[in-house]
């Protein structure tokens, strides 16, 4: 099946589930609700995000000076910087580290790129142990799920369902509290940070300044993982640059907003190297593998260059009318919602993915909902030009040509009007059934009646009579 | 060899990619279709202050301000007057959570700190074991600044004993001074560039509360991994 | 002031009382209204659609026909933005792109002329009615119109609006509606929930495209709610 034809068919299922859809709904609308409190506690949200906008702008623009400065720093203080222009090479960086360090169990900490590049599938054929430690993340490895959410990936289940899946697969589950569940997983987690070989993570932003890679979180897990392992890996995706230390400050607080609605994220640790002399743990090595994996095709389009400015804080996942109705999932990408929509035509294919495009009705709620600006429902619109431009669908190019003829010529257009006016009653007998041409809107719609009379019928009538 | 070599070359491509792609400018943000509304003389992330949420102007308020956050973020927060009082509060800690054995860090106020309590400490100084911290019921630290516009403390892998000491034990115990308190991030930033630069330290975390989780259904749980309870003793 | 009222094609075919009500009522404030026969789309299913070339030979005669406009006033606000917004990104290197721009300098969405070009908010309208106010996206947020309606709204005599608790999508967004009609129903069916919420008669709203949408839903669902377009009641005695 295509990449559309599965989207369609994992929409119309969704859609039709409404108690998922009253699930999802509810919590996002949540998640608004604190969010508006927490921009609102800003002197100026809309002034913060133009900045953020400029910084990231700079940021990207600039984006070779910046990953010398950072690779420069990292090294001096003795991180190992890799480079991987593919998903693949990457994944080939990560398993030999692994395999030189004879490693058995590697813990992770959330990480957008790891799913991109499929990592834990393919360290998991090598024969390595893979434990994802954020709660999230780890109910989805558990389910054999890849996560709903950039942000919240188990979003889409109940308690009741994370208490069954526990109880399955780890033997232990006092009750369905969230509470109790948590703590199940805390007590799993607490000695694998300390057993595992190699302790990885993602990264949010790289400071090219200080040579520092900054990692947000709110459990703890991603400290305690950078904290314990003898060996530190973390990949990045090379737009995820900010130029100074400083910015953080801005930043922080606005991830945390527009993400979760929350004022700051319980932990934002910024690192600048493995165990430095005189200190009294950490890893002895530290590992920042550099991801393009097409991220560099992006930057080439400069129409659409700022959707690389994404700090993946979710906020247009999150308010967008189709992802609450369709769900993650049904996307089939690592980055759903609109960001997703518009990025991976970029990532993985513009012809098999410009359906994600299509599926959208352009509102700009995404765009409004940005902090750093992106604009996010026009480059839909510039992916649909794209795919058309570039392999135009031919029906629909002639049925707008014909649509543009009868437009241009007044009397086609009444004419039109009229035929559309004396068919009506032909339609009402076949409207919604398979005969009916109009099914995609009569199935669930009703069509308004055409009045005997246009606007234009009376506007010509009213003249002639003047 | 080999692999040194398509490292090497990786770079490259990459860095090469980049700068041909770089070489078509693109439109600078808010320029589409609308009008640019701010233009920053400085970097634009520079001027944060005047964005970011109020903070007020005296000490008073500020420190108003940080007991408030704390107490949103469900951590604890005493503004203690002497050292009796610092002493006082700790040891109404070890009782109330049945203390036996603590981790700490050598400092001025963390040494205070173990005297007081007179419990067996694991110091992580010069290095520690690992699963002997995970036994103990407190991790006693000291920090680098406290920021009243978010409620977090600012620490680091050296002035607060490495990276897990603030993580690992249940109860993470923040000891500071009052003349570590900041009013917002910028000049907390400010004050870690004045403080370490370039000679950071190899982990600066902002800490804003407990440890939490909202993963299942989003309800806020706290202690997902990290401490369940914070508490910042300030003096 | 002469103004050309821009009557957008599914207005003058399954809509014209909303067309006919934005002549009255400009004609009533004193100004002389023509309708240039030669427009009728703005060209936006294909631009939206990704079919440029095709938007342009639309969009091209509606500007030659707008060019010694003194005011363009549409009757949407989604063929508003179109108009305003998007052709000016249309034309961009092409012969028309200076007049694309002096055009959509001299285009009003019909709320926002009202207010904000001729001032008038109190229209001497009588609308006995509970009635909930739906914000077109293109009007919204392409447009930044919000406030104009309201302002229009509250000059109403008998009229109570009460507003949603969620603003959102109504779900139409032209095409989109036919190719992906799961998505596009199920935002609907929340818009249609937020309105009734509010237990208003009549959802209210300056897009006729959506209120087509919103009217679908609710006329098969068999929904007491009605619909109508913002000009209907500010023309209303």
């Amino acid at each position: 099946m295509s990449f559309v034809s599965q989207f369609k068919a994992q929409a119309g299922e969704k859609t039709r589930d409404l108690r998922h859809r009253q699930f999802i709904r509810t919590a996002l609308r949540g998640y608004e609700t604190a969010r508006d409190k927490r921009k609102g506690a800003f002197q100026s949200w809309e002034s913060a995000r133009q900045a953020a906008a400029e910084t990231k702008w700079e940021a990207i623009n600039h984006l070779d000076e910046h990953l010398v400065a950072l690779t420069r720093q990292l090294e001096a203080r003795g991180t190992k910087v890799h480079w991987a222009s593919t998903g693949a090479q990457a994944r080939e960086i990560i398993a030999q580290i692994l395999r030189d360090k004879q490693a058995r169990c590697i813990i992770k900490s959330k990480a957008m790129t790891s799913e991109e590049i499929h990592l834990n599938d393919a360290l998991e054929k090598e024969g390595f142990t893979v434990v994802e430690s954020d709660l999230g993340e780890f109910i989805v490895q558990l389910r054999h799920e890849t996560p709903y959410h950039i942000v919240f990936p188990s979003m889409h289940l109940t308690r009741g369902e994370i208490r069954e899946l526990f109880q399955r697969e780890l033997g232990d589950a006092p009750s369905d509290t969230p509470e109790d569940l948590t703590m199940v997983a805390r007590r799993v987690m607490r000695q694998k940070y300390i057993t595992a070989d190699v302790g990885f993570t993602g990264a949010n932003f790289a400071i090219a300044e200080t040579g520092m890679i900054s990692i947000t979180e709110n459990e703890g897990n991603s400290r305690l993982t950078a904290a314990l392992p003898k060996t530190m890996v973390t990949l990045i995706g090379i737009e995820k640059v900010l130029p100074r230390f400083a910015d953080l400050a801005l930043f922080l607080p606005m991830l945390a907003t527009a993400g979760a609605g929350q004022p700051m994220t319980c932990y934002n640790t910024m690192y600048s190297g493995p165990r430095q002399p005189g200190e009294a743990d950490g890893p002895e090595e530290w590992h920042v593998v550099l991801l393009d994996n097409r991220r560099t095709e992006l930057l080439a389009d400069t129409e659409q260059r700022d959707a690389l400015h994404c700090i993946r804080c979710g906020a247009c996942l999150n308010v967008c009318p189709i992802f609450r109705n369709v769900g993650g999932h049904t996307y089939g990408t690592t980055y759903s919602g609109p960001v997703g929509a518009v990025i991976t035509p970029h990532l993985r294919g513009l012809q098999e993915w410009k359906h994600l495009s299509n599926a959208s009705s352009l509102c700009g709620v995404c765009t409004e909902a940005c902090p750093v600006k992106i604009d996010l429902h026009h480059h839909l619109l510039q992916n649909r030009r794209n795919a058309s431009a570039s392999q135009p669908a031919f029906l629909e190019k002639l049925a707008y040509k014909i649509f543009g003829i009868v437009a241009n010529e007044p009397a086609f257009w009444s004419l039109a009007k009229k035929l559309g006016w004396l068919t009506q009653p032909l339609h009402d007998a076949v409207k919604g059934s398979a005969l009916d041409p109009a099914r995609a809107w009569t199935k669930t719609r009703d069509l308004p009646p055409m009045p005997r009379e246009t606007f234009k019928d009376w506007w010509r009538k009213r003249m002639k009579a003047e | 060899m080999k692999k040194a070599e398509t490292i090497l070359n990786e770079r490259d491509n990459i860095l090469g990619r980049i700068r041909e792609a770089l070489k078509a400018s693109a439109p600078l943000p808010g320029s589409h279709g609308g009008s640019h509304e701010h233009t920053p003389a400085g970097p634009p992330a520079s001027h944060a202050r005047e964005w970011l949420p109020a903070v007020g102007t005296s000490a008073a308020e500020q420190f108003e301000l940080f007991a408030r956050n704390a107490a949103d973020l469900k951590a604890d927060f005493q503004l203690l007057a002497s050292r009796e009082e610092l002493k006082a509060a700790l040891i109404k800690l070890r009782d109330a959570g049945k203390w036996q054995r603590i981790a700490s860090h050598g400092g001025e106020l963390t040494d205070f700190a173990g005297k007081s309590l007179g419990l067996p400490v694991t110091l992580t100084d010069r290095g520690y074991d690992v699963q002997e911290m995970e036994q103990c019921d407190a991790g006693i630290t000291e920090c680098d600044a406290l920021i009243a516009q978010t409620g977090s403390v600012a620490v680091t892998s050296r002035s607060a004993g490495g990276r897990a000491l603030s993580v690992l034990p249940p109860h993470h115990v923040v000891i500071a001074r009052r003349d570590q308190l900041v009013a917002d991030l910028p000049a907390a930033f400010a004050r870690l560039q004045e403080k370490y630069a370039p000679d950071f330290p190899s982990m600066i975390s902002f800490i804003t509360g407990p440890s939490r989780t909202g993963d299942i259904e989003r309800i806020l749980v706290l202690g997902a991994h990290g401490p369940k309870k914070l508490t910042i003793l300030c003096i | 002031m002469t103004v050309t009222l821009f009557i957008p094609c599914f207005v003058d075919a399954l809509y014209p009382r909303a067309g006919i009500s934005m002549v009255e009522i400009l004609e009533r404030l004193g100004h002389t209204v023509i309708c240039p026969e030669a427009i009728a789309c703005c060209g936006q299913p294909p631009f939206n659609s990704g079919y440029w070339d095709e938007a342009r030979t639309i969009a091209r005669p509606v500007l030659e026909s707008l060019k010694a406009a003194e005011a363009v006033v549409i009757g949407s606000g989604s063929c508003g933005a179109m108009v305003k917004k998007f052709y000016p990104e249309l034309f961009a290197n092409t012969d028309h792109a200076e007049l694309a721009k002096q055009v959509s300098a001299r285009t009003w969405e019909f709320s926002d002329f009202l207010v904000n070009k001729l001032g008038a908010t109190d229209l001497g309208a009588t609308f006995p009615h509970k009635v909930t106010f739906h914000d077109g996206c293109h009007g919204l947020r392409e447009l930044g119109i919000q406030k104009q309606p309201r302002a229009l709204l509250a000059s109403v005599r008998g009229l109570e609006l009460v507003e949603m608790g969620e603003v959102s999508c109504c779900g139409f967004g032209g095409t989109f509606a036919a190719k992906f009609p799961m998505i596009s129903t199920a935002m609907g069916e929340v818009k249609c929930a937020a309105a009734a919420e509010t237990n208003a008669e009549y959802i209210v709203s300056s897009d006729s495209s959506c209120l087509m949408h919103i009217q679908g839903l609710l006329s098969r669902q068999g929904k007491p709610t009605k619909t109508i377009s913002l000009a209907e009641v500010l023309n209303h005695k």
